[in-house]
């Protein structure tokens, strides 16, 4: 159907197009035009495009309520009410409607089924015909509009730019997008489970919540043992990360040959460039058992699936983006200050130490932040190498949780339709994207305010 | 203009001039190279101890290279490469035993735009003596700090307000406080790389003052685009063409009688 | 120098040995500062080069496939007993039993149930296909024996890949004469032929012996701390604790009796040792036979033939074998048995080893020998051109709004904060998008490439809308400028002469952001697209993998083989993302403009 109208606009769209073309290039020998011929065309064309694209934008989703919620009363006019039999009957009714029904259907089946069937007929006849009669209109309005003194390149100079406005509010409409995702989802997660529970319980074991009785008031849904996991594995990640990558963007700034520097640049962004499936991969089957067989060795238990791996791993993971972060603000302090600090007589480690790295300090906590949001974001690694289990532990040997693991568990799967373990994913997001949105807010910030101040 | 010059031919008329307090600085055939290009022909100048020397010439005429020379600056540019002899009371700044950073302490440096490092205005003058190690304790170092920037006159302005940024303050103050930071070494030479090419006129004129004071204990060796600035601050000139040394002599003979034609034209501003 | 001091200050000391000592030590701090940054890069190329290796260790293994070349006998009785020829019947024939029958031919003496079964096991269960097609192409071969290769199993495939053992072979000094050609036989030496074996399974007693004894040392320690800290417990506690001392007390006298048993046996000077599956299987080739030794003695050992022997005639020294299996039976998944049987296929050129054509052709499988990713390729092709198509319009049109047209005001300035918030959004987070919007809310269909590339496209437009930017702030104003001067539109002069300057640094972009989006995992787990999909899509709305999801997927499965195939898959991963990194690469030094 979709494919059908399309084709049916785009041919429309063809024969505006060199319609008016042509019109304009018939009148251009009696008068001179405004507007080049093409641009005569293309306002054909867009006089067909916009109201068709916009009827079937509107249409097909009004078209497909209409049918639905007639087939469904022709089943059984109670089961609006009923979300769940509501989505199984109508998956029934569509598959016998397309004949891939397996099995006998009942009457009331094959009833709603014909309903379906012929409504989704009409709606399809409708809407073609709704375009065709749009695009006349559109063909009417363009040939009345066009002269030789119309300026056909300004308006559709006009619509393009229109075009690309709504190109760029993509962006917004993303946000609000992901906002609405997650916060109606979390409305409905604190009606059954209080906002005190999720924010300070120390228990996390959203499975224990599946039977009705149990409902959310059983206290398994607070987040502090999450919290602490993904604390325990960021400060790992960091302690590893911070120094390693600010120390290979110091020594890359300051020290490196370009010679060592057209080496090692590739090194980090093969490293970025690296899949952090491949990395949890590497994590969960060779890290891990190594620590665990070193920590063996000198009597400590580790557990399989240890906080110290996912960390580690996952330090290594954003060490480029560190190094690189902070490679530029270092690069950003101007060589003057450098200079300075030469002249009177300081070696390059003192000058570093002293007047570079304080300069770039604004732009170097930035960086880090940036890299934290992104540790407590990342999901892969520590979905592969973490555990499940929410202990409350700060004990980098034991196996700990975090945000990314219990969305993606709780998520990932058959779901249960409405309970407070699936809505507890989406009340995870809301915290996530939260606090990683303040982290990046603060850190642009502090990156915008630095930038300012050496330009 | 078309008179090539030769080094050798100028060195003997700068010396006919002997200066008061020895000569402090002797540059012997120094030739700089940035890489393929070279920027620097043999030049041979003698400076004198306790005076103000004015390098003066058109622009990428090698005056500033030759000014880096003077504190191996220039090592900071990984393409430059420096040849000849520099000596600074008797002691090649190129040999073994003589190293960059204690060089470097010794020979002061202000450059074109005033760089106060973005700490406060006490840690930029401690800066050096910490580094060097120069105060034994944190009254010694105040002493340091307050006399410094007393030197550079500055201390009136500034003396409430130590913990202030030192790039909260005007252009002016900010060049005196890089003045007040190379003293605060107690450096010996102070190259000055046109420190007053940012500066209005009246901070010119307050730095211009310093110099004159600041000539009675340090040898100031200055780099400039102002012919006027020269004439008013220095005792010595010396003109550079093309990475030539053109001609070197006191300021008023530079000024008013220079032996070579191409000084003469860039003076009379026929060029530059 | 010569220059008097200034009052208040200190000239700086270069002679004195204290000054030359701090500028030492100056000169050390550096080379230390230095040495830390050269460290901090060479860890971090060290760690990417023992990633790339681990995994490339892992995984090119399993681009190679071991196959076994058997006589087959094609039984008219057993695939077309009416004798129709009819390719429906012939194809519900069982041709799993005929190729069975073939490897048992080969080893007639397997007479019991549990042997023929592990027989079976080293031939994949989909062996049969291969024979399957060849006779229902042509039904001329029934009745007649052909010689075909037929996939062996991930098990058998593995321990030819040299997951299994190594062996050890020695020849045998003196004359060794059997009991018997199969069944439990004694093997009679003329010299102490077997004394070493039989010394280091001693060794291997005591060892055991003590390492019984250490576990129960550090068994009492804890008895000891739970003891100290019952004294001092509450009477609830208290009782708990008990509970636990009993347990260990009792575990403890267990591993002691244990220890004194093997050291026992260890210390007995009797000529006789008995073997198990955690002492490395000492095993005797004679005869064109192979016996594997249960009980040894300096001299003589007993064992049970694997492979019969052709005659129980006395074998000087020299003619027979010593053979060693050096991993034991216990630490590995294929038995003495199979191993016997494995290495007489070898011996006999019967196992070959080809190209895995079938990892880029077949889809995923729960059998390890048969999984590929015909599937995953298909799906990440399908959802990344989902995701181009959404997202290069968008980003290059975003791009122009921002860098050319936005007037500077509140709205524009919204729009730039959200895309560069956007960019650092974590990826999961789209995912939950995807769910609640995409599913949940327009209904798409789950695990379907149209959704997965839809979230993709979200994600990755931010880093095209700010490549796109750079690339176009990289083209200077005159250029504009001229095209203005000669009458151009605005539109006209960006989309006639800037855009297409800015055009391959906008493709640039869109190359990175479409690599990060094909190594993308977490959101596409969120939308489904981790069903088992053997077959591969056929349309952007059909369920489907993509490949990291594949990768994530076989990463959790069990088998061994599935490791080296998972390794594998990621080696395919990130050849496809180092070849569209490179061409990123080549793009931007390719037309590379300094303006």
């Amino acid at each position: 159907m979709g494919l059908l109208y399309f084709s049916g606009v785009a041919v429309l769209v063809v024969v505006g197009f060199l319609f008016g073309r042509s019109r304009a290039a018939l009148a251009e020998r009696t008068e001179p035009l405004h507007s080049r011929p093409n641009y005569h065309g293309a306002f054909v064309a867009l006089s067909i495009l916009i109201p068709m694209v916009l009827l079937f934008a509107i249409g097909v989703p009004i078209a497909n309520h209409v049918t639905e919620t007639e087939a469904l009363n022709a089943y059984d006019p109670q089961i609006a009410g009923d979300q769940l039999r509501r989505g199984a009957v109508l998956r029934d009714i569509v598959a016998l409607a397309n004949e891939r029904y397996a099995g006998q259907p009942s009457e009331a089946l094959r009833r709603a089924a014909d309903t379906y069937a012929s409504l989704r007929a009409w709606s399809i006849y409708l809407i073609i015909c709704g375009g065709i009669v749009f695009a006349l209109l559109g063909i009417a309005f363009s040939l009345r509009t066009l002269s030789a003194r119309f300026r056909a390149r300004n308006r559709v100079e006009a619509v393009v730019k229109w075009t690309l406005f709504a190109a760029a509010c993509v962006a917004v409409l993303t946000t609000i997008g992901i906002v609405a995702s997650v916060v109606f989802e979390t409305i409905r997660f604190f009606d059954r489970v209080s906002p005190i529970d999720f924010l300070f319980g120390l228990h996390w074991s959203p499975q224990t919540a599946i039977r009705a009785d149990q409902g959310g008031s059983s206290g398994s849904f607070g987040i502090v043992p999450l919290v602490t996991g993904t604390l325990l594995i960021t400060v790992i990640a960091m302690l590893i990360a911070g120094p390693i990558g600010l120390f290979a963007a110091i020594y890359m700034a300051e020290y490196a040959t370009p010679r060592f520097r057209n080496f090692a640049k590739p090194v980090l962004e093969i490293l970025a460039g690296i899949p952090t499936v491949v990395l949890g991969f590497f994590a969960a089957l060779t890290l891990a058992p190594l620590i665990r067989a070193s920590g063996e060795a000198l009597g400590l238990n580790v557990a399989s699936e240890s906080a110290l791996a996912a960390g580690i791993v996952m330090g290594m993971m954003i060490i480029p983006f560190v190094s690189s972060l902070s490679d530029d603000v270092i690069n950003a302090v101007p060589q003057s200050l450098r200079d300075g600090s030469y002249a009177m007589g300081a070696t390059k480690s003192e000058t570093i130490k002293k007047v570079v790295l304080p300069a770039a300090f604004g732009g170097i906590v930035s960086a880090f932040m940036l890299a934290i949001s992104r540790a407590v974001g990342e999901t892969m690694i520590v979905v592969m190498a973490a555990g499940l289990a929410g202990n409350l532990t700060f004990n980098p040997l034991e196996a700990v949780t975090t945000f990314t693991v219990q969305i993606k568990t709780i998520l990932v799967g058959d779901q249960e339709f409405d309970s407070a373990k699936t809505l507890s994913a989406f009340a995870l997001g809301f915290v996530l994207f939260f606090f990683t949105l303040t982290l990046n807010v603060i850190a642009l910030q502090i990156v915008k305010r630095y930038r300012e101040q050496y330009d | 203009m078309n008179t090539m010059v030769k080094v050798s031919d100028i060195v003997p008329a700068a010396e006919a001039h002997a200066p008061e307090h020895g000569t402090k600085v002797v540059a012997r055939d120094v030739n700089v190279y940035y890489g393929e290009k070279r920027a620097l022909f043999d030049v041979s100048l003698d400076i004198p101890a306790r005076s103000v020397m004015a390098l003066i010439g058109p622009s990428g005429c090698g005056k500033s290279t030759f000014l880096r020379c003077l504190n191996r600056m220039n090592d900071t540019i990984p393409i430059a490469r420096v040849t000849g002899r520099i000596e600074i009371d008797g002691r090649d700044i190129h040999s073994a035993d003589l190293d960059v950073v204690q060089l470097r302490a010794n020979v002061g440096m202000v450059f074109q735009k005033p760089n106060p490092f973005p700490k406060s205005i006490y840690e930029n003058v401690a800066y050096g003596p910490r580094i060097h190690g120069l105060a034994r304790s944190k009254s010694e170092l105040d002493g340091v700090v307050e006399s410094s920037l007393r030197r550079a006159g500055l201390w009136e302005e500034v003396k409430d307000r130590l913990g202030d940024s030192g790039t909260g303050l005007s252009g002016g103050q900010q060049q005196r406080l890089c003045i007040a930071r190379a003293i605060a070494v107690s450096p010996e030479v102070i190259l000055m790389d046109e420190p007053c090419s940012a500066l209005d006129p009246i901070a010119t004129a307050k730095i211009e003052e310093l110099m004159d004071e600041l000539r009675e204990n340090y040898t100031i060796v200055i780099v400039t685009h102002s012919m006027q600035q020269a004439a008013r601050v220095s005792q010595r000139t010396a003109f550079f063409h093309l990475g030539i040394l053109v001609e070197t002599g006191p300021t008023e003979k530079i000024f008013t009688n220079p032996s070579d034609k191409k000084t003469q034209d860039y003076i009379t501003g026929r060029f530059g | 120098m010569t220059d008097a001091v200034l009052p208040g200050f200190r000239s700086l000391d270069l002679a004195s040995d204290a000054a030359k000592a701090r500028i030492r030590a100056r000169y050390r701090s550096e080379a230390r500062f230095r040495f830390y940054g050269l460290f901090a890069v060479g860890l971090t190329a060290a760690f990417v080069l023992i990633v790339l290796a681990d995994i490339l260790i892992r995984g090119l293994p399993a681009f190679t496939q071991h196959w076994l070349q058997l006589e087959v006998m094609v039984d008219p009785t057993e695939i077309d007993p009416k004798g129709t020829r009819n390719p429906a019947d012939l194809r519900g024939g069982d041709y799993q039993l005929l190729v069975r029958n073939a490897l048992r031919a080969q080893f007639p003496e397997v007479a019991d149930r549990a042997g023929r079964r592990a027989l079976d096991s080293l031939l994949s269960s989909a062996s049969a296909d291969a024979l399957r097609d060849r006779v229902v192409a042509d039904p001329a071969l029934i009745g007649r024996t052909i010689k075909l290769p037929l996939l062996m199993s991930d098990q058998a495939d593995l321990y030819y890949k040299g997951f299994g053992t190594r062996i050890d072979q020695r020849p045998g000094r003196g004359a060794l004469t059997p009991s018997g050609t199969s069944g439990e036989i004694v093997l009679t030496g003329s010299s102490n032929d077997f004394a070493p074996y039989l010394n280091a399974t001693k060794q291997a007693l005591s060892e055991r012996a003590r390492n019984l004894r250490r576990e129960a040392g550090r068994l009492r320690a804890i008895v000891g701390q739970l003891e100290a800290r019952r004294s001092s417990a509450g009477e609830a506690e208290r009782a708990g604790l008990t509970g636990n001392i009993e347990t260990l007390t009792q575990r403890i006298k267990d591993l002691d009796g244990d220890a004194a048993a093997l050291q026992a046996r260890f210390d007995a000077v009797s000529g006789e040792e008995t073997l198990d599956d955690r002492l490395p299987s000492q095993l005797v080739a004679i005869n064109g036979g192979l016996v594997k030794l249960t009980r040894i003695g300096s001299s003589s050992a007993t064992g049970t033939v694997l492979l019969p022997l052709q005659s129980a005639a006395e074998a000087p020294g020299g003619t027979w074998q010593s053979v060693t299996y050096l991993t034991p039976e216990g630490s590995r998944r294929v038995t003495d048995r199979e191993v016997a049987w494995l290495e007489r296929l070898k011996e006999n050129g019967q196992a070959t080893r080809t190209f895995n054509w079938a990892f880029f052709t077949s889809g995923d499988s729960r059998e390890p020998e048969l999984a590929g990713i015909r599937g995953a390729l298909v799906g990440s092709a399908l959802t990344l051109l989902v995701t181009l198509v959404l997202c290069l319009p968008v980003g290059i049109a975003a791009a122009i709004y921002l860098e050319e047209f936005a007037p500077k005001n509140r709205l524009t300035e919204l729009i730039e904060v959200n895309i560069n918030n956007l960019a650092a959004v974590p990826s999961i987070v789209f995912g939950l998008l995807g769910l609640a919007m995409f599913l949940n809310f327009f209904g798409l269909p789950r695990s379907a490439p149209l959704v997965g590339g839809l979230v993709l496209a979200l994600l990755v437009l931010p880093t095209i809308i700010i490549a796109g930017r750079a690339a176009l702030k990289a083209v200077p104003p005159s250029i504009k400028e001229a095209a203005l001067g000669v009458g151009a539109s605005h539109q006209q002069a960006i989309f006639h002469h800037v855009l297409p300057l800015a055009m391959p640094g906008i493709m640039t972009g869109t190359i990175i952001g479409m690599a990060h989006a094909l190594g993308e995992t977490a959101p596409l787990l969120m939308i489904g697209m981790v069903a088992f999909i053997v077959e591969p899509a056929r349309s952007i709305t059909d369920a489907a993998t993509v490949l990291p999801v594949q990768i994530y997927l076989w990463s959790d499965l069990p088998e061994i083989a599935f490791q080296a195939k998972t390794a594998a898959a990621i080696i395919v991963l990130l050849v496809f993302l180092f070849v569209m990194n490179g061409a990123a690469i080549y793009l931007r030094k390719r037309f590379e403009r300094r303006w």
